[in-house]
């Protein structure tokens, strides 16, 4: 049984229909067809599927997609700037050469993206715990850690 | 997957109400254990009942003590500064689960409820002397936390009951709580061993305070050393143990054995000793029973320097972290 739901994506008020054994992945990716939040594990340990609800990074995993009726969601695809630019944390990782194949790079962002909207000057501790729910298997994670590092110093 | 119902109660008394009503149905919270065991297929069900909007289980109540609410997340918790000072070791159990993601939807009732041998809150809530507050069609009731637990993933919680939350007695300056987890990660791993610990001692003529400039910035085991004439006297003390057994336990006998004792380096290390015979944990692939066997000993001494710490230096104290 399909139930509606209504919720802001992205600043944009969504109302859908949605099989309550979903989860808030399924939602954006298979029907919604926003592709840049992306599937790792499943299973709440990888982090590519993070997005930021009501101002706190969740795995979307492991997120019932009726709990999201009448909360803020924000994906990757709504960071970009109004003026059409990367957000600072986007460009950061590109000068900072932390991308490589770039799968957790979403997931990385929105984490980032959560600990820099809710402090003003975090320390590198701060940083690494914002992202160790984030699994990457290319870069290391030294230029991801910098690139968030100048964003917070460049501010 | 199998298809089910989601229900979102407002209220405690509808959430009961559904569970009484509804066959073959399970409460969610954060969803962080129950998503992940629908996903395995380890669990099928017809209906979920969510306890994520009721609001009446969302708090940190710190007068006469703490009390916390079953949905309050682990984020809010790690942010509570009373909660840092006071019930340090929670605040050591709530930092290093899981990821922030992790952290930021699941709850301590969640936590307590899935009764995980290593649930990370299980050990500070044990020295905590946390009392369960529970709810159901009949009324609210309280349990003791230790009798709360009954096996893994097996709590004394009846058909069509919730846990409301966990009230903790108040504690003073001469208080200190520390929880240590054993782990071969630094994040996002369960713990090969959890000690929670917690140290109460007897207010006396003795100032346990630092004096000098020194004690603020040296080892613990060198501090004690110095206030040895002091005699500070144990008046009261907890030690749990995760990941010993098929439930979080407490070492009874090592608690027994620190009674009335006067701290000192020497008593936490015979402490240890008792602890580990308390312990009997299993080869698993997160360590062998040996290995778990011989970290408790060290762990459970590290635990107790620490909380005595808490007690010693509160200011600058509990972090940043010195080497124990």
């Amino acid at each position: 049984m399909k139930k509606a739901i209504t919720f802001t994506l992205n600043n944009e008020v969504i109302e859908t229909e949605v099989d309550p054994k979903w989860t808030l992945l399924y939602l954006l990716r298979e029907v919604l067809e926003m592709t840049g939040t992306k599937e790792g594990c499943g299973y709440g340990e990888c982090g590519a599927c993070t997005v930021i609800i009501n101002g706190q990074a969740v795995d979307s995993c492991l997120y019932p997609v009726m709990e999201a009726e009448g909360r803020k969601i924000t994906t990757i695809e709504g960071i970009m700037l109004k003026s059409g630019e990367l957000d600072p944390i986007q460009q950061a990782l590109v000068q900072n050469g932390a991308v490589q194949c770039g799968f957790c790079t979403p997931g990385m962002v929105m984490s980032a993206k959560a600990l820099l909207d809710e402090k003003e000057r975090p320390t590198e501790d701060d940083i690494k715990d914002s992202i160790a729910g984030n699994l990457c298997r290319c870069t290391g994670y030294v230029n991801i850690v910098d690139a968030i590092k100048s964003v917070a110093g460049g501010r | 997957m199998r298809s089910y119902e989601y229900y979102k109660p407002q209220t405690m008394q509808e959430a009961v109400g559904l569970m009484d009503r509804l066959e073959d149905a399970k409460f969610i919270a954060g969803g962080t254990d129950v998503m992940v065991l629908l996903r395995q297929k380890k669990l099928a069900l017809k209906n979920l009942i969510s306890l994520r909007n009721i609001g009446d289980l969302v708090y940190i109540d710190k007068k006469d003590g703490l009390k916390i609410g079953s949905a309050t997340t682990h984020t809010e918790i790690v942010k509570d500064e009373f909660i840092k000072r006071f019930y340090s070791a929670l605040n050591d159990a709530t930092t290093h689960l899981g990821s922030r993601q992790i952290r930021n939807v699941a709850t301590v009732g969640g936590n307590i409820c899935n009764a995980a041998p290593s649930a990370d809150t299980a050990c500070p809530l044990l020295v905590l002397d946390a009392k369960v507050i529970i709810v159901g069609q009949k009324g609210e009731r309280e349990v003791d936390i230790d009798d709360f637990f009954l096996g893994p993933n097996k709590i004394a919680l009846e058909r069509g009951e919730i846990v409301k939350g966990f009230h903790m007695p108040q504690f003073g300056d001469n208080t200190g709580s520390a929880y240590i987890k054993h782990t071969r990660r630094q994040a996002m791993d369960l713990p090969m061993i959890g000690i929670g610990a917690r140290i109460t001692i007897k207010i006396g003529k003795s100032e346990v305070r630092c004096r000098d400039a020194l004690c603020t910035i040296d080892t613990i085991s060198n501090v004690l050393a110095r206030l040895q004439d002091e005699e500070l006297e144990i008046e009261d003390a907890r030690i749990a143990m995760g990941v010993v057994a098929p439930r979080p336990i407490r070492a009874k006998q090592a608690e027994a054995a620190l009674k009335g004792k006067v701290v000192s380096e020497k008593l936490f290390r015979e402490i240890g000793e008792i602890a580990a015979t308390e312990a009997q944990p299993r080869d698993s692939i997160r360590g062998e029973a040996w290995y778990r066997k011989e970290m408790v000993k060290v762990l459970v001494r590290r635990a107790l320097m620490r909380s005595i710490d808490r007690v010693i230096r509160p200011d600058d104290t509990i972090y940043p972290e010195r080497l124990w």
